[in-house]
């Protein structure tokens, strides 16, 4: 199972998702990004996310995304 | 809202799709993105191939060769019925009504009832519907009802967000009455408070286009577009369709006191593969029964979807019998709306390209 880090590296692999705090504003994600990164985590963690939690808060740093996981019983 | 109607229904359903035809392999290197993130983004949304008109084809083209199919065939005679309902983003002209250059180019009686609406991906809820209201007049024995966009002629090349799955395609579905008086029920929402999600912002009488509106411009995310061209606001929708369509469906059928494993089939407009996944998920319903391949075939051709995705998925059911059938669009405006109907048995379900090869 490969961890958060390594499934947005996968994603943008040119930047380092461990120290910004707001992937989106800092440019390392984009709305289609979330997108990739939803299906992409969904697939590692074999959880399915909700539509209704595909919203920007909630993939805009490492600590939003466990947040997010733990929502669906995933610690990571 | 909540409508219901009684006694409609749809008789036969033709699509038309330009036979030119781009894949999403030879054009992803026009987009300002490295080729791993625009080949993730295929696999997640189910870019294929699209079928897009090949030079200055408008509604009425696809339009006109659709009518001419049926005439041709006998499917339909030209004085078969008193109503022609345009559904169309993309029309002609801004003026006359693209109906009526319909109904010109074919020189059809003088005795009809034509009407252009504007809608587009909830398009084929809001015709039909208008296609029912026309029938309780006596006078209107069958409504033509045509769904139609050339959207790619207003969608940047180099817009990663929204050319890859734009479509171009029309559709003529006939709309009759019948002896069956069970309540067909309907709802519809609109929130124009949301208007800006999808939006061509330039080219109409709010900022006529010019120079400028003509010049395109990167945003944020490296798409390159112009004020002239169709802008999508994607996080925008797509929340609007995660939060608003289910619980609209779940109301549907409780107004209808029907369960959700009883229908048949869910016949939804057809954005991308993953966001229907996403309704599905969500609704408990499986993915066999919600189709969800029209954008990897076609495109999205806006109110088109739900007919080539019938034509294209359920063609002999529908021709050998009935569907339990919930209709679902969502859109533009913002506009959301669902129907739960039989559907078939259809006196023909086909799709022809433009122009026809035979």
């Amino acid at each position: 199972m490969k961890s958060i880090l390594d499934i947005l590296s996968g994603i943008r692999p040119e930047f380092d998702f461990s120290t910004s705090e707001d992937y989106l504003a800092d440019g390392m994600l984009d709305s289609v990004d979330v997108i990739t990164l939803v299906s992409d985590l969904d697939r590692n963690f074999a959880i399915c996310i909700e539509g209704t939690d595909i919203l920007p808060e909630n993939f805009s740093n490492l600590q939003a995304i466990r947040s997010l996981l733990s929502k669906y019983g995933v610690a990571a | 809202m909540k409508l219901v109607y009684r006694g409609k229904r749809i008789e036969g359903l033709l699509a038309i799709i330009p036979a030119n035809e781009r894949s999403f392999l030879d054009e992803m290197d026009q987009f300002d993105f490295p080729r791993g993130r625009s080949l993730k983004l295929k696999e997640v949304m189910g870019y294929d191939r699209h079928r897009i008109v090949d030079g200055p084809v408008c509604v009425s083209d696809l339009a006109v060769a659709g009518f001419e199919h049926l005439f041709g065939r006998g499917l339909l005679g030209r004085d078969d019925f008193d109503a022609l309902v345009l559904v169309t983003q993309s029309p002609d002209y801004f003026m006359p009504a693209t109906s009526s250059v319909i109904q010109g180019r074919l020189e059809l009686k003088h005795d009809m009832f034509c009407v252009d609406i504007n809608q587009g991906c909830a398009g084929f809820l809001v015709g039909l519907q208008q296609a029912f209201m026309l029938l309780d007049q006596p006078a209107i024995r069958r409504v033509a009802l045509v769904n139609a966009d050339v959207m790619s002629r207003k969608v940047s090349t180099r817009d990663r967000n929204s050319y890859p799955l734009i479509g171009d395609a029309a559709s003529i579905t006939l709309v009759g009455r019948c002896d069956d008086d069970a309540p067909i029920h309907a709802n519809i929402k609109m929130d124009g408070t949301r208007r800006d999600a999808l939006i061509i912002p330039a080219g109409g009488f709010r900022e006529p286009s010019n120079p400028d509106t003509r010049t395109q411009h990167t945003d944020i995310e490296g798409n390159l577009r112009a004020r002239d061209d169709l802008v999508m606001n994607g996080s925008a929708v797509f929340n609007f369709v995660q939060t608003e369509v289910p619980p609209m469906i779940q109301a549907l059928l409780e107004t209808a006191q029907v369960d959700v494993d009883a229908v048949d089939t869910y016949l939804f407009h057809q954005p991308n593969r993953f966001m229907l996944q996403k309704l599905a998920d969500k609704m408990e319903v499986p993915y066999a029964k919600m189709p969800s391949n029209v954008v990897e075939h076609f495109g999205n051709s806006s109110g088109v979807t739900i007919p080539l995705a019938l034509a294209l998925n359920l063609r002999e059911r529908v021709l050998g019998g009935t569907l339990t059938t919930v209709l679902g669009g969502f859109g533009v405006g913002l506009t959301w709306s669902s129907m739960l109907l039989p559907l078939g048995p259809l006196e023909f379900c086909d799709i022809i390209d433009y122009p026809q090869v035979s």
